[in-house]
């Protein structure tokens, strides 16, 4: 298989593990939100991320096969649910445990912040289909940014209780942030080939909309830290083995099954 | 054979989580084409997570085959990306009899901007914009959930996208 496939591939597996592996976490909130109407708009938030991850992992699936002749086919299902923890290439960020509803919000901004500049980007990818993907995908996103933006704002803006709870969220996951901009190698070919979005581009705007909502949340943003990374690559954090063994149980148990 | 004849027929295809709408109505399908004997049917999601596309994929190939067309494929296309604008005006009449408000035809929700005021949405029991919205999220992806101060009822919200 040509170096720039492979890239591809794996850039397309990277960007599903993400929207699949916040999609799980939020799910867990679901019969647990502080009231149902929130129960229902983030578990429709996970809707929205695993349908995103369902069409990255389809066209990584037909990319595999076209260029695998030989090999057996694979389809979306065999990538979410049968590649082992050192195959997933989600940001870190993503696998991080909910806390309480402050950190899941926080979490939730973070990451729609990225995503919805990504998307912005990847509209305009020399690749049709990604750039389909993410025309589809960012009016959803949309949504969840504003949705989650406004309750990072609620939160911090609120009470003392709920201040001092965002103050900690923000300490628990800022040090996962910079894994975002960080490209891996396959994000560097992408971005050579026209395909693959610009992280230094991102970065910038990220960080405006992340300084806007902070300063109305009255959250302040944490100086220079350590930058946990690895996810890219494969290396995860302590919480990617137990979240995978309970999201790929069925098919490892029952190989096949169906409902 | 000619595509008027395919279109009837996909007209009676329902869109299993609202079955007053048929996929025409919706404005899911995007085209019908031939090439070389193969009839393709091209629809887009609502959004990208939208449970019932598989259910219609189904339902497209049945109907077509029971009508007599061989070698039918249902093709999903993500661009350009499906709109609240592409739902026809019948299908927004009849969402209202059902008791779902139509989406607004102007989109006024697809923005950044924070804590904006809720759309002004019409009840569809008693037809006072007197509303307020519940929650901008609901029984599915397309809906936002409302309620009416004038007769008191809650309503669902197609909402706009
Ligand atoms: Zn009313």
């Amino acid at each position: 298989m040509p170096e720039n496939m492979l890239s591809k591939i794996d850039y397309c597996l990277h960007l599903a593990d993400n929207a699949l592996i916040l999609c799980h976490k939020n799910a867990a909130w679901c019969g647990h939100a502080p009231s149902p109407e929130l129960d229902i708009a983030l578990t429709n938030i996970s809707l929205d991320l695993i349908g995103q991850a369902r069409n990255f992992y389809q066209y990584a699936a037909t990319l595999i096969n076209e260029n695998n002749a030989k090999g057996d086919s694979v389809t979306d299902d065999h990538l979410a649910f049968l590649r082992d923890v050192n195959e997933f290439k989600n940001c870190l960020l993503t696998e991080i445990p909910n806390g309480d509803w402050g950190q899941t919000m926080l979490r939730q901004f973070l990451f729609s912040n990225y995503q919805y500049f990504l998307f912005q980007q990847l509209i305009n990818s020399k690749d049709e289909q990604i750039a389909a993907i993410a025309e589809k995908s960012i009016k959803e996103t949309t949504y969840h940014l504003r949705w989650s933006s406004e309750w990072v704002i609620r939160l911090g803006d609120g009470t003392p209780e709920s201040h001092s709870r965002m103050v900690h969220a923000v300490q628990e996951l800022w040090p996962y942030t910079g894994e975002l901009f960080l490209p891996a190698d396959y994000e560097m070919d992408c971005l050579k080939s026209g395909i693959g979005a610009d992280l230094e581009l991102l970065k910038k705007d990220w960080w405006n909309k992340t300084h806007e909502i902070f300063s109305e949340a009255t959250l302040s943003i944490p100086g220079k830290s350590f930058v946990q990374d690895g996810g890219k690559y494969g290396k995860h954090t302590e919480n990617m083995i137990p979240l995978l063994t309970e999201l790929q149980y069925m098919q490892r148990a029952y190989p096949g099954c169906e409902w | 054979m000619d595509k008027e004849e395919i279109y009837k027929l996909l007209e009676e295809i329902q869109d299993p989580e609202i079955p007053v709408l048929s996929i025409l109505d919706l404005g899911i399908v995007r085209d019908v084409v031939w090439t070389d004997e193969e009839l393709e049917i091209l629809i887009t999601p609502t959004y990208s997570a939208c449970p019932a596309m598989d259910v219609i994929r189904i339902h497209i190939q049945m109907m077509l085959s029971s009508n007599g067309y061989k070698n039918v494929k249902v093709t999903q296309v993500l661009s350009p990306a499906w709109t609240t604008d592409w739902m026809s005006e019948e299908g927004k009449k009849k969402l209202k009899e059902y008791g779902i408000a139509p989406p607004n035809p102007k989109q006024q929700v697809c923005n950044q901007e924070l804590f904006m005021a809720a759309e002004a949405v019409q009840c569809p029991h008693c037809d006072s914009y007197h509303t307020h919205r519940i929650s901008e999220f609901g029984s599915t992806p397309c809906k936002a959930l409302y309620a009416c101060d004038q007769c008191k009822e809650p309503f669902e919200y197609f909402k706009c996208h």
